[in-house]
């Protein structure tokens, strides 16, 4: 007979082994659904690695894929952390895109486009999140539930924008007009997508850590998170924390839609996100909500994106594989966080 | 103006919210069981698709539309018993698993759906379920062929409506269910498993987004398509909190969407068509919006909801 036993503290190695795990887990139990595809196992998984991470080109592309990934999460991360459930960082993305879209089309000199881009983009993402957290802090209204109904208004908003005043009226195609050329955002490595705000949001990762981690504001959403009753009584201002906390995940999240603007499609279109709001919650359980855990957790769903697809084309195996592997790697991450909080023990029969 | 009125409110119209309704009816219902027992199932959305394409999938190819329904309301149950194992059993967050489930379920849908289906051109259909008139019911003018010659999972639903008010109310296990999402530690003194019933209770509740799914897919769409739910699980996730837990009250916030989201589609049809129809697609999700800020304030939801249960903890 085995029994759940409370822990008092966890081991350092934790930190690492248990995303490691919840990854591993995850692999085995997906690696079923390639068999039933009647793909070999070792071979389709094979394929992901080296066309993910297995030449200096494929590193580029995962990591310009990552990106997104990269700011949704540390979104996500900022968020939970003060318990602010915001779901809603799809929606807040392609804010930001479309915010990023305006003024990327405005002719002016380029440096000035791309900064006003990310003013704006982060400014777009941070207006959207304050609805689901004023609706919370003023008319107790779930922010989960808030957040999630307007990821749909956000991209109603969005096809409503591309099938009306932004459609191509010369091909009909529902895409909004390019930005300007020199809104582009500049290719770091030649021959590759590699751009600037690839960069930008590697750099972001430890700045948010810095935030979280050493500044009055962290230290706030941090107790506002863990223990609201005992921030209050600190004179801690709960409701404008929880306001403070969704401005900042919002621009972090509308910074991944300026991203995929400026330095990706340099347009707006309706698949301009295939879902990375979402996955910006997986990367952030995975990275146990550490900002800094968050960048190599964004690697890995933007590496297995990538290779997904090379997969599929190989094996004939669904790229819809990823999508399986990105849920799975979810909830495995929270059975294994189980361990944070409790050991097994075996004990006698007779209990 | 008075042209558009008349267009909108006729028999078509009214047929139109009820048919828009049931599958919310179904999926309020659901969710509502399982939060009454304490377990928010942000599952709800990816459960939906998950059975949708599994029913769908099975009528196609055993070309028996109880078999797709039966389907999707095994699977829905199935998926329901996951999210308490990872909820109730492991106590793990609810609104994390939530999310998972529903990551897990629309992935699977859609990997299942593409190596069954393939990549066509034109989406396969199904000769999908046909409205059934009910002798002198549908007779009653505009009610009548509004309410009574429909689908036989829309009488399901309508007749689940009360059966669920029945079994919560007046029920020993709906008092379990209540006792558990309001006060486990009480229940578990009563000798109530708080474990098994909540497990019951997401369970039966998984089987009702199953119902929702099924519907979608062999009576209103008659084909799959990754947009199927397209958020009327999250929607479904507001109806409960719009309608205070209740089955008849959560009911009614169901017809009241419908009638909203009927409305949006009766205003993209008529004579506006120079606003793209996206539009009006975002009307009923900002009135969801809207009119959760004006009822959350008194509402009142389950006491243990979200707080799993683990019995050597005091």
């Amino acid at each position: 007979m085995f029994r759940l036993e409370a822990r008092t503290s966890t081991p350092a190695w934790f930190n690492l082994a248990l995303p490691l795990i919840a990854i591993a887990a995850t692999l085995i139990l997906c690696s079923g659904l390639i068999a039933i595809a009647g793909a070999g196992v070792i071979e389709a998984y094979g394929v992901m690695l080296s066309a993910s991470l297995g030449d200096s080109y494929a590193i580029t592309e995962t990591l310009v894929r990552a990106a997104p990934m990269i700011f949704t999460g540390l979104a996500v991360a900022i968020a939970f952390r003060a318990k602010f459930w915001n779901i809603g960082a799809e929606g807040q993305l392609l804010a930001g895109a479309v915010a990023s879209c305006f003024v990327g089309a405005i002719p002016m000199p380029g440096t000035l486009a791309m900064l006003l881009m990310a003013l704006a983009g982060a400014a777009a993402g941070a207006l959207v999140a304050l609805v689901p957290a004023t609706l919370r802090v003023k008319f107790k209204v779930d922010d989960v539930v808030s957040s999630l109904l307007l990821n749909s208004v956000i991209y109603y908003a969005l096809m409503a924008l591309i099938e009306g005043p932004w459609k191509d009226t010369f091909s009909g195609y529902p895409i909004s007009p390019p930005i300007e050329d020199s809104a582009n955002f500049p290719v770091l490595i030649e021959g590759t997508r590699l751009h600037l705000g690839v960069v930008v949001a590697l750099i972001a990762a430890p700045l948010c850590w810095f935030l979280i981690a050493r500044t009055t504001l962290g230290f706030r959403i941090r107790v506002t998170g863990e223990n609201p009753e005992a921030a209050r009584y600190g004179g801690i201002n709960v409701q404008r924390v929880l306001l403070s906390t969704a401005l900042l995940s919002g621009a972090l999240a509308g910074l991944a839609g300026v991203g995929e603007v400026g330095g990706v499609h340099f347009q707006v279109m309706s698949d301009i996100s295939p879902g990375y709001g979402y996955s910006g919650i997986v990367v952030a359980m995975l990275a146990r909500l550490n900002p800094l855990g968050v960048v190599p957790a964004a690697i890995f769903l933007a590496a297995v994106m990538t290779g997904a697809e090379a997969m599929s084309r190989a094996t004939g195996v669904p790229a819809f594989l990823s999508d399986v592997i990105q849920g799975t790697a979810l909830l495995a991450m929270l059975v294994a966080l189980l361990f944070t909080a409790y050991r097994i023990r075996r004990v006698g029969a007779q209990t | 103006m008075s042209a558009v009125f008349e267009q909108i409110f006729q028999v078509g119209f009214l047929a139109a919210i009820i048919r828009i309704a049931t599958p919310l009816a179904f999926a309020t219902l659901g969710e509502m069981f399982s939060e009454r027992a304490g377990v928010l199932n942000l599952g709800i959305e990816g459960i939906m698709l998950l059975c949708a394409m599994a029913g769908f999938t099975a009528a196609s190819l055993s070309g028996s539309l109880w078999l797709g329904v039966l389907v999707a309301v095994l699977v829905g149950a199935l998926m329901g018993a996951l999210h308490a194992l990872f909820t109730v059993a492991l106590g793990l967050s609810q609104h994390v698993c939530g999310i998972g489930v529903t990551l897990f379920s629309s992935g699977l849908a859609y990997f299942l759906y593409r190596l069954i289906f393939g990549q066509q051109s034109v989406p396969p259909s199904i000769d999908g379920f046909k409205p059934v008139p009910i002798p002198l019911l549908s007779d009653i003018p505009i009610l009548g062929p509004a309410v009574f010659n429909q689908f036989t999972l829309v009488y399901l639903a309508i007749i689940a409506v009360p059966l669920a008010a029945f079994v919560l109310y007046r029920t020993p296990w709906g008092l379990s269910v209540r006792m558990v999402g309001e006060n486990p530690r009480a229940a578990d003194s009563a000798g109530v498993s708080v474990i098994a019933t909540r497990f019951q209770a997401v369970i039966l509740g998984g089987a009702l987004m199953g119902l929702a799914g099924a519907f979608l897919t062999m009576a209103q769409f008659n084909a799959f398509t990754f947009g199927v739910v397209s958020g009327r699980g999250w929607v479904a996730i507001a109806l409960v909190v719009f309608g205070r837990w209740d089955p008849w009250r959560s009911a009614g916030a169901a017809l009241l969407f419908a009638f909203v989201d009927a409305l949006q589609l009766r205003m993209q049809a008529s004579g506006l068509g120079h606003i793209p129809y996206e539009t009006f697609l975002m009307l009923p999700f900002i009135f969801t919006i809207v009119a959760m800020a004006f009822m959350s304030r008194n509402a009142v939801a389950p006491s243990a909801l979200l707080k799993p249960f683990r019995r050597e903890e005091r």
